[in-house]
């Protein structure tokens, strides 16, 4: 057999129909992750990231609908599945971790109860070994004196604490992929730091693939294999990440990490946005669509779109450094 | 395994919901005397035969028309000599059954729809919420007094009937409200069928709003079931009926008045009861006055 990933997703498109028209949530995102890879998925938002995971779990919105190409998971093709087949999927095989601890746990039920949710779901377990298991979770995803906090209901935990049991029940079934959809983006700084350091231990103990969404670039570095970045639900970049951050070759990569502020910048040196908005969804551009704001833009880049390429060592959606030119400025 | 004191406080017995009604009652004095108004109406209810002095509908001509605190006859008699504190203790026998069965049809039917509604969305939620609002365009009474014409002398199907729109409505809402917050994807993505997730998930989240409705409702189901007696649709003579006593009593109101009073105040108290129970438990229950 050939060798074969753990997800690929080909050329996907996912639109959404709203009021004002129906838009390219992701357009054409074709990408692969192997067992025990971190792949980090960077965009702003609206980009389409949340929308390709969504896609993936096929969880999207009443209003959202993959209209074109394939996604497979363990050889399987997951268009082709039953909802009771997709459902026997997630949660065993496929867990996501949402943004938002405050609002992903049930708030009328025990913090144990609901982490041994998919353990009832799936495997049946009464409840005495459903609350067992959540206590082993928890402390396996380090929240102290477990046996008591899985009798403590959500508001009685810190958004750090939330969302280590929101990781303990994703975790619950030992998928083989995580989906994290900005896990430490409701959280504060440190505490973002401990929640990327016990998804990069659970990453490295039990092989889980996870997939890292954020609009936080230091986030992947410090954690991705791997690194995607999207804009208008497109991928422009892709590659490992040390060649993305140390010469990226979109523009839109480029711009972001020039956007960082530094801390060796000199005092009241003025930050560096990217110029110009996010693109109207419903009404993209002619031809690349960063060109408006592309500093870096030419002619035929309002005419023609240019396809993901190799550009040196990852590749990249650009007309210019496709060409050869380095982006410097 | 911990050493930290404030743990041990932690360790204590995991409450069960019923009490915490209780321990509710306990916190909020409005709860409480609401809670043991309707208990005390449910008492008077089940333990009439035991504790009427006389039969409700026995006769006795020659005592008729005594005022309140006559001997023997502690709230009265009525034209036909009936002992008025019998008739009222009774009477509760009618109108709690008719508040029970109007609020369990207006909570299984409106709650239904508005589960339904709410969930599903799209096509489903707007057909369902049109007959709900075709519903709502009568006034309540005027609906009820239709219904009972068209199904027969059934006060309790006909005022459950009108009671549905406020639970559908109510529990539309939350579940609206529910469905933004990400416990529900955050479910669906563990692997939960959408059915698990309105039972085991959706449901317990509405209990709270659904108590004070029912106590509301409760209130409502009696007033117009007193209404409707009043206007001879409901029980008649000689059942022991608030609404139909006052039918009656309202001709002597010149000359002996208290025999339409007493019912009426009968009715004003249980509707207070359950009004003051209902909206106490709001403001108990609403998470923006808690402590």
């Amino acid at each position: 057999m050939a060798f074969s990933h753990l997800l690929e997703l080909e050329n996907v498109h996912t639109e959404l129909s709203l009021a004002e028209g129906t838009l390219r949530a992701v357009d054409g995102v074709s990408l692969t992750i192997d067992a025990g890879e971190t792949l980090g998925i960077v965009g702003e938002s609206g980009s389409g990231k949340s929308m390709t995971a969504l896609s993936i779990m096929r969880l999207l919105p009443r209003s959202g609908r993959i209209v074109e190409g394939s996604i497979r998971f363990k050889d399987r093709v997951l268009s082709d599945l039953s909802e009771d087949e997709m459902e026997a999927i997630r949660g065993t095989e496929m867990a996501m971790i949402f943004q938002d601890p405050m609002t992903s746990l049930n708030p009328v039920y025990r913090t144990g109860w609901q982490v041994g949710e998919p353990l009832r779901i799936h495997r049946h377990v009464g409840s005495g070994e459903a609350i067992a298991t959540a206590t082993d979770l928890f402390r396996q995803v380090g929240i102290p004196d477990a046996k008591s906090r899985v009798r403590h209901f959500p508001h009685m935990l810190s958004g750090g604490m939330r969302q280590r049991a929101m990781i303990a029940m994703g975790l619950s079934m030992s998928p083989s992929l995580l989906i994290a959809d900005e896990p430490t983006t409701a959280l504060d700084v440190t505490i973002q730091a401990q929640i990327l350091d016990l998804l990069r231990r659970l990453n490295r103990e039990y092989g889980t693939a996870t997939i890292l969404i954020t609009h936080n670039l230091g986030v992947v570095a410090g954690m991705c294999d791997r690194v995607i970045v999207m804009y208008a639900g497109r991928i422009v970049e892709q590659g490992r990440t040390e060649d993305v951050f140390s010469h990226p070759e979109h523009p839109y990569t480029w711009s972001l990490l020039r956007s960082i502020p530094r801390l060796d910048a000199e005092p009241h040196e003025p930050l560096t946005p990217i110029e110009g908005s996010p693109p109207d969804m419903v009404h993209l551009p002619a031809g690349c669509k960063f060109q408006p704001r592309c500093p870096f833009a030419v002619a035929r880049c309002s005419r023609e779109e240019p396809s993901l390429l190799q550009v040196r060592d990852q590749l990249a959606r650009c007309w210019v450094t496709q060409a050869g030119t380095e982006l410097n400025g | 395994m911990s050493n930290a004191p404030a743990i041990v406080a932690a360790e204590g017995p995991i409450r069960r919901r019923p009490v915490a009604l209780l321990e509710l009652a306990r916190k909020n004095r409005g709860v409480l005397v609401g809670l043991a108004l309707v208990a005390v109406l449910f008492l008077v209810a089940l333990l009439a035969p035991v504790i009427s002095p006389h039969d409700p509908i026995a006769t006795e001509p020659d005592n008729a028309y005594l005022p309140p605190l006559s001997p023997g006859h502690a709230l009265g008699t009525d034209e036909l000599g009936r002992d008025q504190i019998s008739r009222i203790l009774w009477g509760a026998r009618i109108s709690l059954p008719v508040a029970f069965v109007a609020v369990a049809v207006g909570l299984v039917a409106g709650g239904l729809i508005g589960l339904i509604s709410g969930y599903a969305g799209g096509l489903t939620d707007l057909l369902l919420m049109r007959v709900i609002d075709a519903l709502l365009a009568f006034p309540a009474l005027i609906l009820a007094i239709a219904l009972v014409a068209a199904l027969g002398p059934s006060l309790r199907i006909a005022i459950g009937i009108v009671a549905i729109p406020a639970y559908a409505r109510l529990v539309r809402a939350v579940v609206l409200q529910l469905k933004q917050m990400e416990f529900v994807v955050a479910t669906r993505s563990l692997g939960a069928t959408p059915v698990r997730i309105v039972l085991r998930h959706l449901i317990p989240n509405l209990m709270n709003p659904v108590l004070v409705q029912v106590s509301l409702s409760a209130g409502f189901a009696i007033l117009a079931e007193a209404v409707l007696s009043f206007l001879g649709l409901g029980a008649q003579p000689p059942t022991p009926d608030w609404g139909q006593m006052i039918t009656t009593g309202r001709t002597f109101l010149p000359n002996d008045p208290w025999l339409a009073i007493i019912p009426g105040v009968a009715i004003s108290i249980t509707v207070y009861s359950f009004n003051l129970l209902g909206d106490s438990l709001r403001d108990a229950l609403d998470p923006r006055l808690r402590r």
